[in-house]
């Protein structure tokens, strides 16, 4: 697989920002002594965030040679991993997840709905580079699904509606509320607790 | 049904402080430092009393693989690695201990690590848990702020240091030596074994490599003793378990149950049941996608534990049970899961590449009934040349659900084909 994908510039050079390479330190200090290439997802990860969500080749390269480490196992691990993005990204990132468990529970419908609101397909951004559409394999939800992942975040338990008025409340700059869409707290069954509804003290 | 007092999670649903104070008033951390004293052999010998089997999917003894580590180093340290990329569709049971109740987890390191003759822990989880990594992060360090771990952790003399490395979206660093490689700062691509982690691991060091939950249940069975646990459940499967219950059921959930409950029970006690009653079942995948499906005649009665789901050709896996209600196109929910096995082959091995590839769009052509009736056989055929002949499991995972649904469901095939046919000369 190749660094570049797509047809867009890259830039010449990359370096980590004084508070960025604090946390870069951070992460390498978590290793052992000479394998300090084992820093190398976090830092790509670092790179990313600091560069509007997406990674150059500059930022593979720059990492590399911080750890030491050969720059083409750099560009494996850049190009292995599917949440390092390789080429410019929306800034708010819709993963949709469709593997089994979400579309048992109606994906499909949550796709249309986030591809009607945003007026794009599956892999598409707007051309205001503010989304970007993706379909996800198993984001580890599945009793909350449907959901989708937007950056950071987790929403649940979504149908069309509040699929649609989660996009709406970004293009607006709202802060949409992550987790379930429902009345629901986290993972407990849907019309209420079977079990521990009281304290169940020490165990 | 089990009972409150015999659960372990009992935050599970986030409704009490998942942080230090709340754990502490759940029983974490109490007394660690005894049950420390008690000697590395004391604890080994207690989780294997217990009948504990591994929570990841293989089910392997966990008191026995910590008894495979070096009882002295040869001057290598050794390293405990927890496996919290939890990505096998359906399983989201490790991400409630990583968010709800973190300070199982690090005990639980702080102990097996204790066990093995390990200083340090890597915890991996998956790169898309960002908000839990953040929760577990807050609890690390509120474990070393009150003395728990770090030098001397909770008084022990064992010095002990937990680290938290993030994964960025691979299905395959679930696989303990891809998780290895992952760690070193390579592509997440499985090893040989052998040699196995115990002997050369992390670094070339000798390792043991954890399911989350197998670790976060370790304290409360030190507390309560090895005969609580074993008390529970079937010999050979038992203790409690957390099961996810997704797909067509009226209350999808998280529950923490006894091992060895009846499939049936276990859905309708907790999850309302299958949408439209129970008559309305078509099939269910008990153990997370890799593990083949079941029809509901067996559903009826089998019972959620390791051997009765092998008995019936499946297997326990992570306990991570999909329902689907007669509503549902089979063959299309087996594509899906092809289509995820396709994709998240890390392409190392000739069979699984080009076999997942194979698998998927023979099986996207048989969602059409685009096929002839012989090809059944042979995409039968194809999911054995890859079952077995790879390093690492995941050509098995891809094998199985295909050979599920042609073992229980291949009238329905036959009739796809037919129909396709029909409508053609139509």
């Amino acid at each position: 697989m190749s660094t570049q994908v797509g047809n867009f510039e890259q830039p010449a050079e990359f370096a980590f920002t004084s508070e960025v390479m604090k946390m870069a330190k951070a992460h390498i200090a978590k290793y052992p002594k000479g394998r300090q290439a084992s820093a190398v997802m976090p830092l790509l990860d670092l790179a990313q965030r600091q560069h509007e969500g997406w990674l150059p080749r500059a930022a593979m390269d720059y990492v590399a040679d911080l750890l030491d480490m050969p720059r083409m196992i750099a560009y494996e691990v850049a190009t292995f991993y599917t949440m390092y993005n390789l080429a410019p990204i929306g800034k708010h990132h819709v993963q949709v997840c469709t593997n089994l468990p979400c579309w048992l529970r109606g994906s499909d419908k949550i796709v249309d709905a986030a591809k009607r609101n945003l007026g794009i397909e599956m892999g598409g951004s707007t051309d205001d580079g503010m989304f970007t559409l993706s379909e996800m394999e198993c984001l580890g939800a599945c009793v909350n699904a449907p959901m989708m992942q937007i950056n950071d975040d987790y929403f649940e338990d979504l149908d069309e509606t509040s699929t649609e008025s989660i996009l709406t409340e970004l293009k607006h700059g709202q802060q949409p509320k992550t987790g379930s869409q429902i009345a629901r707290k986290t993972c407990e069954p849907i019309g209420g607790l079977t079990s521990l509804k009281s304290n169940a003290g020490k165990n | 049904m089990l009972k409150d007092q015999d659960r372990i999670f009992t935050n599970i649903y986030g409704h009490h402080d998942p942080f230090l104070e709340g754990a502490k008033s759940r029983g974490d951390w109490d007394g660690t430092k005894k049950l420390l004293a008690n000697g590395r052999e004391w604890v080994v010998e207690t989780v294997k009393a217990s009948g504990l089997r591994g929570r990841g999917g293989a089910g392997f003894s966990t008191g026995l693989k910590w008894s495979f580590m070096p009882k002295e180093s040869d001057g290598r340290p050794h390293y405990l690695v927890v496996n919290a990329d939890e990505g096998e569709p359906g399983t989201c049971k490790d991400r409630e201990i990583l968010r709800h109740d973190p300070h199982k987890l690090i005990e639980g390191c702080l102990i097996a690590s204790f066990a093995i003759g390990a200083n340090a822990a890597y915890i991996y989880v998956r790169g898309e848990f960002y908000r839990e990594t953040e929760a577990l992060q807050r609890a690390i360090d509120e474990a070393y702020e009150a003395g728990l771990i770090g030098n001397n952790a909770c008084g022990s003399g064992w010095d002990f240091e937990c680290y938290v490395h993030r994964g960025m979206g691979a299905y395959i660093c679930g696989e303990e030596t891809a998780l290895i490689e992952s760690l070193e700062g390579k592509k997440g691509q499985p090893r040989l074994k052998p040699p196995f982690p115990a002997n050369a691991g992390l670094y070339g060091c000798p390792s043991t490599v954890n399911n989350v939950e197998s670790i976060a249940v370790a304290p409360t069975i030190l507390r309560r003793g090895a005969d609580w646990f074993a008390g529970m459940g079937r010999p050979n499967n038992t203790g409690t378990k957390l099961f996810n219950i997704s797909g067509h059921v009226e209350q999808p959930c998280t529950v923490e149950e006894e091992m060895s409950i009846p499939l049936k029970e276990l859905i309708e006690k907790h999850a309302g049941g299958v949408i439209g009653g129970w008559d309305n079942l078509l099939a269910i995948i008990p153990g997370g996608a890799s593990v083949p499906c079941l029809p509901k005649g067996i559903c009826d009665s089998v019972l959620m534990d390791f051997d009765s789901l092998r008995e019936q050709q499946s297997g326990l896996g992570t306990a991570a049970i999909m329902v689907m209600d007669k509503s549902t196109d089979i063959v299309a929910a087996i594509a899906r899961l092809s289509a995820f096995y396709k994709h998240e082959s890390c392409g190392q091995c000739t069979p699984c590449r080009e076999g997942t590839g194979w698998m998927s769009r023979m099986m996207a052509r048989m969602v059409e009934g685009n096929a002839s009736v012989d090809e059944i056989d042979l995409l039968d055929q194809v999911t054995r040349q890859v079952e077995g002949h790879t390093i690492c499991a995941l050509g098995d995972a891809a094998a199985w659900p295909v050979q599920g649904l042609i073992r229980h469901f291949r009238p329905e095939l036959e009739a796809r084909i037919e129909q396709a046919k029909k409508n053609a000369a139509a």
